[in-house]
């Protein structure tokens, strides 16, 4: 765009409010676009859990008169060299993952939570320790503190739950500290202080409650990051035995059929799990875009 | 005069912060020691199995079990390593019975340029793929920008390797399956394209993920510069949309672009983990799970010390870009 002057610069910022008009010329509209998609990722989510959940037996069933079948109609994911369905296997298997990423993210972000908290409110000393704990946490490399504290459990599944709920509280803790740090600013928690509340009470009635907004969309925003790690960690033969049907898993077992010419057990599975890690970002995004009281109008 | 006191003050500034680098070093190697001890893991059982363990004399198990350090209490464990760690010594891989400095150096010498290239190219494309999303919020490029990063954030390294091994080297053929260098070939043999050749895949998919964090926070950045009042007078004045950009756009954006990315050190070495377990590809990361199942512990604490040292660099350098280009932030941590 090479035009220039007064005209063009008109045009532009006419353009922009336009813009901005049309935005704001459904009111409600695009709220209620998200509140619809929102409910429909849920339930799309759901599904994949509890049916996953309800699979299991099925999902390890081997039937040789049916192994290494290509997609077809029956079979749309194809089948292994077991005789396994793959699309059960790949359903189980991420209702698995999901289930652990709910748990674990809901963990890491109470750590986050009290620990930002916390280092606020308990002084100069808590504080202190919280940002040098976060510091050392954020310093080594994801995957690798995943692999030492799933090696400190001693592998197996508590060890995948606990090393994906301890390294992803950091980045969520400082920006809890930071949020908590700007309250205390605030004229009513000074007041509260004045008053005499204990530091306990300020803590709990006075900022916990106003932090809860931002807890809420950590945690979701959670979500994805704990299925993925979830799935990269037992991908690298941490954690699950091989014959459950965990996704890291069943994509392991499917490298060593790549070479073989049998895409689909590695390519369903993995794309399933990309599309679901998307609507977990995707819901996460709409659900702070529905507390975001910035946007109501939008 | 003044501008000798503000070298001085920059000189301890940076000081300050090598100093907080060398003190969570050292609470890492606490902290993994920890983990690493505490681990139930017996690593007789893992190594030699429970059939080879029944079938030898107490003194062979005796012998093995001083091998493996099980009887020395973890204390003791710890100050022995880190009087040796200042020394310069980490200690004997169990696993590949070297010392672990001698490991480390072999895979990361394999690793670095897989490492340094993906982060170089990922940080290069990101940068500018952010620019081209933001100079438009809501363009065409926009759309298809933040579309690919979102994708690729929630795409899993690995199975991005897995595709690409597939397409490229199963179905095209046009690079090998996996490791380094060919196969049966000595160390003569293997010409720097051979080892090229080996290190495309890998580091291309290391950079198609890695490329998405930059992109949108490229992206965010830009997107906030057009929407600012400097901007709009610009345009006022008639300057065009490139000038805008380069001017405007390019100055303010490089500066946290480039601390994201110097602080992104531990994404990409992450990544690496999962994407040399797929390739075979004989680096830090397929060390460190190699390490990890076998339960070889010094060789894990190795692995653990230095990438957090190439974390802590990573920020150490990002801190100090930041302080010496931007004086607001040294003299607001000064203050402090």
């Amino acid at each position: 765009m090479k035009t220039s002057g007064k005209s063009s610069m008109l045009k532009r910022v006419g353009s922009r409010s336009a813009y901005g008009k049309r935005k704001a010329g459904f009111p409600g509209n695009r709220r209620l676009a998200t509140t619809v998609l929102l409910v429909l990722t849920v339930c799309f989510l759901a599904a994949v859990t509890i049916m996953g959940y309800f699979w299991q037996e099925e999902a390890v069933r081997t039937d040789f008169s049916r192994k290494n079948l290509p997609p077809c109609v029956l079979y749309p994911f194809g089948t292994d060299w077991m005789g396994r369905d793959m699309f059960m296997r790949t359903i189980t298997g991420l209702s698995f993952s999901i289930r652990i990423g709910l748990l674990t993210a809901a963990v890491s972000a109470g750590i986050a939570f009290f620990s930002g908290l916390a280092a606020v409110v308990m002084g100069k000393l808590v504080n202190d320790l919280v940002l040098l704990f976060i510091d050392v946490v954020m310093g080594i490399p994801h995957m690798l503190l995943l692999i030492l504290i799933s090696f400190a459990c001693g592998r197996g599944f508590w060890g995948v739950v606990a090393g994906i709920a301890f390294t992803h509280w950091a980045s969520l803790a400082r920006l809890i500290r930071g949020e908590v740090l700007q309250l205390k600013q605030s004229q009513y928690v000074k007041i509260a202080e004045r008053l005499g509340k204990s530091r306990r009470y300020i803590a709990f009635c006075h900022l916990a409650p106003n932090l809860i907004s931002q807890f809420v969309t950590g945690l979701i925003l959670l979500f994805p990051h704990a299925i993925l790690h979830e799935a990269s960690i037992t991908f690298l033969g941490f954690g699950l035995s091989p014959e459950k049907p965990a996704i890291g898993i069943i994509l392991a077992e499917s490298m060593k059929y790549l070479a073989m010419g049998k895409w689909w057990i590695a390519l369903f599975p993995g794309l399933f799990l990309v599309v679901v890690v998307l609507l977990f970002h995707y819901a996460g995004q709409s659900v702070c875009r529905l507390i975001d009281p910035g946007s109501v109008h939008e | 005069m003044k501008e000798r006191n503000k070298t001085a003050s920059f000189a301890i500034w940076a000081g300050g912060q090598a100093a907080r680098m060398v003190l969570l070093l050292l609470l890492v190697s606490m902290v993994s020691f920890v983990l690493l001890s505490v681990s139930p893991l017996d690593p007789l059982q893992t190594n030699v199995g429970q059939a080879a363990l029944g079938s030898m004399s107490p003194e062979q198990i005796e012998r093995l079990r001083t091998y493996w350090g099980v009887d020395v209490p973890p204390v003791r464990r710890y100050t022995l390593w880190l009087i040796d760690l200042l020394k310069g010594d980490m200690g004997v891989s169990l696993l590949y019975r070297r010392p672990v400095t001698e490991v480390i150096a072999g895979k990361l010498s394999n690793s670095l340029g897989l490492l340094l290239t993906a982060w170089f190219f990922s940080g290069l494309a990101g940068f500018f793929l952010g620019i081209l999303a933001g100079k438009r919020r809501g363009g065409l490029a926009d759309r298809l920008i933040t579309g690919y990063s979102l994708i690729a954030a929630s795409t899993p390294a690995f199975w991005a390797a897995m595709m690409l091994l597939m397409v490229f080297s199963v179905y095209l053929k046009w690079f090998p399956i996996g490791l380094s260098v060919p196969i049966g070939a000595s160390v003569g043999e293997v010409t720097l394209f051979d080892r090229i050749h080996h290190a495309v895949l890998p580091a291309v998919a290391l950079s198609l993920t890695g490329i998405s964090s930059i992109a949108l926070h490229t992206r965010e950045k830009m997107i906030e510069i057009m929407e600012s009042d400097y901007v709009l007078f610009s345009r006022a004045r008639g300057e065009g949309e490139m000038e805008i950009v380069l001017r405007h756009g390019l100055r303010n954006i490089l500066l946290p672009a480039m601390t994201l990315q110097f602080s992104s050190a531990s994404e990409i070495i992450g990544g690496s983990v999962l994407v040399e377990q797929v390739f075979s590809y004989p680096g830090l990361g397929q060390a460190a799970v190699t390490a990890g199942l076998g339960g070889d512990a010094p060789l894990l604490l190795g692995i653990t010390m230095i990438t957090a040292l190439i974390v802590f660099a990573g920020n150490l350098t990002a801190n100090v870009l930041y302080g010496w280009i931007d004086p607001r932030i040294r003299e607001g941590a000064l203050r402090r």
